[in-house]
């Protein structure tokens, strides 16, 4: 079980991977859309390799309601418990 | 008269050279970018072929991680070549609703497509990258070329196997004349050194099985040629309506005077054995370009090294330029780069440009025997193209029978 810090900073490095943004960029009241630039698809490959390094299921369906990075860290945090 | 189109920025990254100034230098030297492919995949299928010719400087060495990951190679190798030309070019400001793309490739993003099957089987759909047909689609590099450089009059993409990197300059050349660009980023992409297409290729008997010496396994026009060597790379020309390059003083490499495409409607992988489309080719691109057959000096030819392939095209330069073949200069630039399928039409037309503006043909190796039945003036060692206006042609044919002829010019 990851806490919310670790969560934070997996998906800091995730999508430092996808964007090359600074990890410290990511932070949990920025849109993954608005603050990050961060199209569709790579929202979908940030999606799918957080499903891996998390141990946790995302669908399709929610991956819409994930705007803040804070949205994430709150979802995989559920989804792990 | 149509209007006239020069070149005026020239890029490329290939087996023999990263850029276009090492990949020249060369090319005059006569070098083989040939060496055995140091990858597990080889032993793993067994494959009969186990070399090829790879990029000289990987494209990771020039992009930056971000953007290079979200293109297929074959799409890095057309953005990396694409730069070099237009920085060439010395192009600053340019009316983005008059610059066109004609990018073309051969096979397209077959990397992306088979790793992503791989995927699919190993670890199912959801691991399957969403840029997956962004990154696999013919259509990539031209694509990706128009985003970087902002080019809205169209980007297109001819797809005519290896006569695809020539067609692009057929392409550009005619939407500069008919008036719907004034600047084309023209060029042909291919990044198929992967053991499907390796197979697929062998299995035709198309490449040479020279395992023990593949710096010695192209040999166009030699008696033991026996097959292509794969190649990889990109090739890219910004071409310009005269007037347009006049006006901001740039400079000009040579005038793309004509050009012609034709089909053999013969048979989808046999050259017509007597080379009556190349031969339609080569007339129509002289007489597009206002030329005639005694004003050639240089030929880049096609010659790929097959023992089939490199005989029509003989044929079809003899019937084109009758007896004034023998005073033709013909440089087999595959023996060195090797065979960059839908890349290689515009790799070559980077060395006919430089050969015009630079009035030296490149050199063609490993002709030690030369097939009687091939009786060319081939270009061995460095040699001089002379003085006063000269005309080189680049030729290139495709599987499907397609036929495709440059013609430039000196300006």
């Amino acid at each position: 079980m990851a806490s919310n810090e670790e969560i934070l900073a997996g998906l800091a490095e995730i999508v430092n991977e996808e964007t090359g943004l600074a990890p410290e960029s990511v932070e949990l009241d920025k849109s993954f859309t608005d603050d990050l630039d961060i199209d569709s698809i790579s929202m979908m490959t940030i999606v799918v390799n957080a499903e891996e390094k998390f141990g946790v299921r995302i669908p399709d369906e929610e991956v819409k309601n994930l705007k803040t990075v804070g949205d994430a860290v709150t979802f995989i945090s559920g989804a792990q418990a | 008269m149509p209007r006239k189109v020069v070149i005026t920025g020239l890029g490329a990254t290939t087996p023999i050279g990263g850029d276009v100034p090492t990949m020249w230098a060369n090319s005059l030297k006569g070098v083989s970018g040939a060496r055995t492919i140091e990858a597990d995949w080889v032993a793993k299928f067994e494959l009969p072929v186990t070399f090829a010719a790879q990029i000289a400087t990987p494209a990771s060495e020039v992009l930056a991680r971000v953007e290079a990951k979200r293109m297929d190679p074959s799409t890095q190798f057309a953005v990396v070549a694409s730069r070099e030309a237009w920085r060439d070019s010395g192009i600053e400001e340019v009316d983005k609703d008059r610059l066109a793309v004609a990018f073309a490739t051969g096979i397209g993003g077959v990397w992306t497509l088979l790793d992503a099957w791989d995927t699919l089987r190993e670890k199912g759909p959801r691991r399957v990258l969403p840029m997956t047909v962004p990154m696999l689609m013919p259509n990539g590099p031209a694509a990706a070329v128009s985003l970087d450089l902002g080019a809205r009059a169209g980007a297109h993409t001819p797809v005519s196997a290896c006569a695809s990197g020539t067609e692009a300059l057929h392409q550009g050349l005619e939407l500069i004349r008919s008036g719907k660009a004034d600047v084309v980023v023209c060029g042909g992409a291919e990044a198929a050194i992967h053991p499907m297409p390796i197979a697929a290729f062998a299995a035709m008997q198309a490449l040479s099985r020279r395992n023990d010496e593949p710096e010695l396994a192209s040999r166009p026009y030699d008696k033991g040629r026996d097959g292509f060597v794969m190649g990889e790379g990109a090739g890219a020309l910004v071409i310009e309506a005269e007037e347009h390059a006049l006006a901001r003083g740039a400079r000009i490499y040579a005038e793309l005077g004509g050009t012609s495409v034709t089909a053999d409607a013969y048979h989808i992988t046999a050259p017509d054995p007597e080379g009556l489309g190349a031969t339609r080719a080569l007339k129509a691109a002289l007489f597009d370009a206002r030329a005639q057959a005694e004003d050639v000096v240089h030929v880049n030819a096609h010659a790929t090294s097959t023992p089939v392939g490199d005989k029509p095209e003989y044929t079809a330069l003899k019937a084109a330029l009758g007896a004034h073949i023998d005073q033709v200069a013909v440089s087999a630039t595959k023996s060195q780069t090797g065979h960059l399928l839908g890349a290689s039409g515009a790799v070559e037309a980077v060395m006919t440009v430089l050969a015009i503006h630079e009035r030296k043909a490149p050199v063609t190796i490993n002709l030690d025997d030369q097939d009687p039945e091939i009786p060319l003036d081939v270009v061995t060692a460095p040699r001089d193209l002379p003085s006063g206006d000269i005309v080189a042609l680049s030729n290139s044919f495709g599987f499907g029978g397609h036929n495709a002829v440059i013609v430039l010019r000196n300006v």
